[in-house]
């Protein structure tokens, strides 16, 4: 610095130049590019620690709340057969989309992923868990009847080894029949030509071959295919001329030719409405078919108690909108709480800013002492306090306010939710509101009242105004913190105390709906962070203090 | 700074009487009986004031005030045996101090001379509402802790309790919990976890505070905005993703995802309370360390940390009250064999409701009031390291 502030005769007429003789503006912004970038060295590590353990989570579980892969994975075919169906038209689609249905339904049972489906499926429309299930147990009515024509005709069909010859390549038949127990199985290669020739049973079979090689890690030559393969086979056998197949099993797959002509055939459709008469009715095909996207606004539809419609969104009956009720219900109980603390927190905060600091201090154990408590011990000293057997209850008894076959009932309702959670909160409304009133000048209450002002005016024309921010940075604090409380409802709340948070944790523990809890989840995470910018904006999060 | 002088006997001796009739209110109800003690207590009272104020001479006070300590402890005693005793001792205590102080016009001593007996009245009965709200503060806290002594399985005070009867109390809450396996296993979780997830969070966090609080910081409020979230996100929001995106990788109900989490809950505290303290540090004492030949290193831990380190504790006592009281998220992403103190408890209050979660409250209390000492403690000790008065 001081070698460029002196002047010279050069530095005049140039740029100013630092100590080794570059210019001072470019050797000042590299000294500032160096420091801002130790800086984000030092704030890395945490800043990925953060964004890995916990945005993240919060962004997989904002993405679970749209997302609904299951059904196009679980059915892909029918949902791409679904695709232009008309509900209005018909009131259950063709028999194409049944095939689709067919082949989809048998592989995924086979899987055992139909369960998984219901379940997703029953969260929209009731029954179609049980439909699921039902049409899993049953759905080899409809592929035995080829598979019993095929084994009548030649007992290899139903054989491994004649299947995995004539479907996979040769070479890949070679390195299985060279595998042994305990080595990696060679993945599945269908041999050149079939999928030309028999394309439906070359696709069908290849799902088999990739399930049985992946998930089961059993030898395709041991393993005879599912009986969805002989249908496949047989719709092929139908529609192709196998006369030029020259390949393995060419023998027994010409006979099968020739005499599938005469084989006893069932409708798709007539077979699954055998199964299970639901299966034709116009509800289970525009569920299926509302759910077929990756995404759906279903789970934030039923989330504010709406329903998917073939109409678009409805609002459910009145008798089944729960939802809606619970968040009316957080909401304002959550304001309640929020009032009671302005109410209690007022007065105390008042007190401890115009006392002598020593008295002040305290007095300010006793406001940071239930901070610093654990917060079940809070929630179990106001469960022993409030219950009908409780000490509050005895109290009043023995005073003889209340009579003892009357006792009042505190706990598990709304007032015992409020009692708790003002207890709980209050020190997060004292603490910001102290802090504002500490720097309001006792004088202005004096010289008002000097200029002829009651002690009502004083306090509400100068005071008052002045400790605003102090009440809006500890309302705030404390709505954020009730809407999202768990804990404490679920303790003291029985059913009619119990916030939203409670309906979240039982949708993840209980019902299992993972989707509609993420949505609950969403919705109040947009709340609490909309009123997390407005309290940046008011307070700034630097200017957050503890204790 | 205002005058005292004895206030006449028409105010004195009717507010004494209201007090005892208040104080007669309570031994009714304590006895059963129906309007003997209020009448009775409040012309003892009114009586009393009336011996202390105009017959006895004016330094006779202190004698006067043990005079109404014996009285009352010897009635308590005789009508109610020793929580008779204490009780009505201490309403004697108060009650001489309370003659004179209203007797004598000493209550108008601190309060300025232009105010009016209304603004008076209004000024101590603000007090006493302030002092029912701190009441209902410390209530809930102080009656769990005699309790947690209860010989009985009950939740409530038995008549053994209430007549101070040694056999109405007994240590078997506080033996249950440091005998039976399910507790002493909670404890251990919870000072396993709780210490680990600390140090992750000061480490890192104390790093980050101090590069935040450089002078150019590209995106520092978005940083900052990141950092506090796991503060700011409610619990359950916060367990629900963890849960789900926990058990996509596989830490779901493992020592480590749950260290994980709550090292990330404990962030935020650190984060706050070093870049407060870190605001008053003075950047030329590195900078003339630096200019001594002090290294980036040795000027961090020999002169920075030092100054810093009062902040850095309790931003590290935050973070260890938040993973040692955490239960919403180790309920999700827990298992049962790291069941957590909270964990515990919550189960014994939602399930099986034993009076052992009294004894667990009554040491956690303990254990919070040595925290608030500490945090205390040391933030006078940076205040006064910075340069500031202690307020």
């Amino acid at each position: 610095m001081s070698d460029t502030s002196a002047p010279t005769e050069t530095a005049q007429s140039g740029p100013m130049l630092a100590a080794d003789g570059t210019p001072l503006k470019k050797s000042l912004a590299r000294a500032l590019r160096r420091q801002k970038l130790r800086a984000l060295l030092l704030i890395a590590p945490l800043l990925i620690f953060v964004l890995v353990s916990f945005v993240a989570p919060i962004a997989d579980m904002l993405f679970r709340s749209v997302e609904n892969q299951i059904v196009s994975e679980t059915l892909p075919r029918t949902t791409n057969a679904l695709a232009d169906w008309d509900a209005d038209a018909s009131d259950s689609p063709d028999e194409p989309v049944f095939e689709a249905l067919f082949y989809d339904f048998f592989l995924a049972q086979e899987r055992k992923l139909h369960t998984r489906l219901g379940t997703r499926l029953n969260y929209e429309m009731t029954g179609m868990s049980s439909l699921m299930r039902q049409s899993g147990r049953k759905v080899d009515d409809i592929s035995d009847v080829y598979f019993d024509q095929f084994d009548d005709l030649d007992k290899n069909w139903d054989e491994a080894e004649p299947w995995a010859q004539l479907m996979g390549a040769p070479d890949w038949v070679a390195k299985m029949e060279g595998w042994e127990k305990g080595d990696r199985l060679p993945a599945f290669k269908l041999a050149p030509g079939i999928a030309d020739l028999l394309p439906k049973t070359a696709e069908i079979y290849g799902e088999f071959a990739k399930f049985t090689i992946n998930e089961d890690e059993k030898s395709l030559l041991k393993e005879e295919p599912w009986g969805v393969v002989h249908t496949a086979l047989y719709q092929d056998l139908m529609a192709a001329d196998v006369s030029s197949y020259t390949g393995p099993q060419a023998e027994m797959l010409k006979t099968a030719d020739a005499a599938v002509v005469g084989f006893e055939t069932v409708g798709f459709k007539d077979g699954f409405i055998e199964i299970d008469e639901d299966w034709g009715s116009r509800e289970v095909w525009t569920t299926i078919q509302m759910y077929s996207p990756a995404y759906t606004n279903g789970y934030f539809l039923n989330a504010v108690d709406m329903q998917k419609t073939v109409d678009g969104p409805q609002m459910r009956d009145e008798d089944e909108q729960i939802y809606f009720t619970l968040f009316k219900r957080t909401m304002f109980m959550s304001l309640v709480i929020t009032f009671s603390c302005i109410l209690l927190g007022y007065p105390v905060a008042w007190l401890l800013a115009n006392l002598p600091s020593r008295t002040a201090n305290l007095l300010m154990i006793l406001v940071l002492l239930p901070f610093w408590t654990s917060l079940l011990v809070r929630t179990s000293a106001w469960k022993v306090m409030l219950q009908q057997q409780g000490v509050i209850n005895d109290v009043l008894v023995w005073m003889g306010l209340v009579a003892d076959e009357s006792r009042l009932v505190m706990i598990n309702n709304q007032l015992g939710t409020i009692i708790a959670m003002t207890h709980i909160l209050l020190p997060f409304m004292i603490l910001p509101l102290y802090s504002v009133m500490q720097t309001i000048p006792p004088s202005y209450l004096r010289a008002a009242k000097s200029l002829g002002a009651t002690n009502w005016t004083a306090f509400w024309r100068v005071y008052f105004p002045q400790s605003v921010p102090g009440i809006g940075a500890g309302s705030i604090l404390v709505f954020i913190l009730a809407i999202g409380y768990y804990i404490t409802p679920e303790i003291v709340g029985g059913t009619t105390g119990t916030f939203i948070s409670n309906r979240i944790a039982y949708h993840i523990s209980s019902s299992l709906n993972w989707g509609l809890a993420a949505a609950l989840g969403t919705i109040l995470l947009g709340v609490v962070l909309l009123l997390y910018y407005v309290y940046d904006k008011i307070v700034g999060i630097d200017n957050v203090k503890l204790g | 700074m205002t005058p005292i002088y004895d206030k006449p006997l028409s105010l004195t001796l009717p507010t004494l009487a209201l007090a005892g009739a208040i104080f007669g209110f309570f031994i009714d109800a304590g006895l059963g009986t129906t309007f003997v003690a209020v009448p009775l207590v409040a012309l003892i009272c009114a009586a009393l004031a009336y011996v202390a104020l105009n017959v006895m001479p004016k330094q006779r006070e202190r004698e006067m005030r043990w005079a109404s300590i014996i009285l009352f402890a010897v009635g308590g005693f005789l009508v109610a045996g020793l929580s008779g005793l204490i009780v009505a001792g201490l309403f004697g205590w108060f009650l001489g101090w309370f003659i004179y102080w209203i007797g004598r016009g000493r209550y108008r001593g601190p309060l300025p001379p232009y105010l009016t007996s209304g603004q008076v009245l209004w000024h101590y009965t603000f007090r006493v509402i302030v002092g029912a709200i701190l009441v209902f503060l410390i209530t809930p806290i102080i009656v769990v802790m005699p309790l947690s002594f209860n010989a009985e399985d009950f939740f409530t005070f038995t008549p053994e309790m209430l007549r101070l009867d040694p056999e109405g109390y007994s240590l078997k809450h506080y033996r249950d919990f440091l005998t039976n396996p399910e507790w002493t296993n909670a404890v251990k979780n919870s000072l396993i976890i709780a210490p680990i997830a600390t140090i992750l969070s000061v480490s890192l966090g104390t790093l980050a505070a101090i590069g935040l609080s450089q002078s150019h910081v590209p995106g520092r409020r978005a940083i900052m905005a990141i950092l506090i979230s796991p503060m700011i996100v409610p619990l359950i929001i916060s367990a629900t993703g963890m849960y789900f995106f926990y058990s996509k990788i596989g830490i779901v109900g493992t020592l480590p995802g749950v260290i994980l989490a709550h090292a990330v809950l404990g962030i935020p505290f650190v984060i706050i309370t070093v870049t407060a303290t870190l605001v008053g540090f003075d950047r030329s004492l590195t900078r003339a360390a630096a200019n001594m030949g002090a290294g980036p290193i040795t000027t961090f831990f020999r002169v920075q940390m030092p100054l810093i380190l009062p902040g850095v504790i309790s931003g590290g006592l935050f973070a260890f009250i938040t993973s040692f009281d955490e239960v919403v998220v180790v309920i999700f992403i827990g298992s049962a064999k790291l069941q957590t103190l909270p964990w515990q408890m919550f189960t014994g209050l939602r399930e099986q409701i034993s009076p052992t979660i009294l004894a667990a409250a009554t040491i956690l209390v303990g254990i919070s009031i040595c925290l608030l000492a500490t945090v205390e403690m040391l933030r006078r000790r940076s205040e006064r390291l910075r340069g500031m008065s202690p307020s």
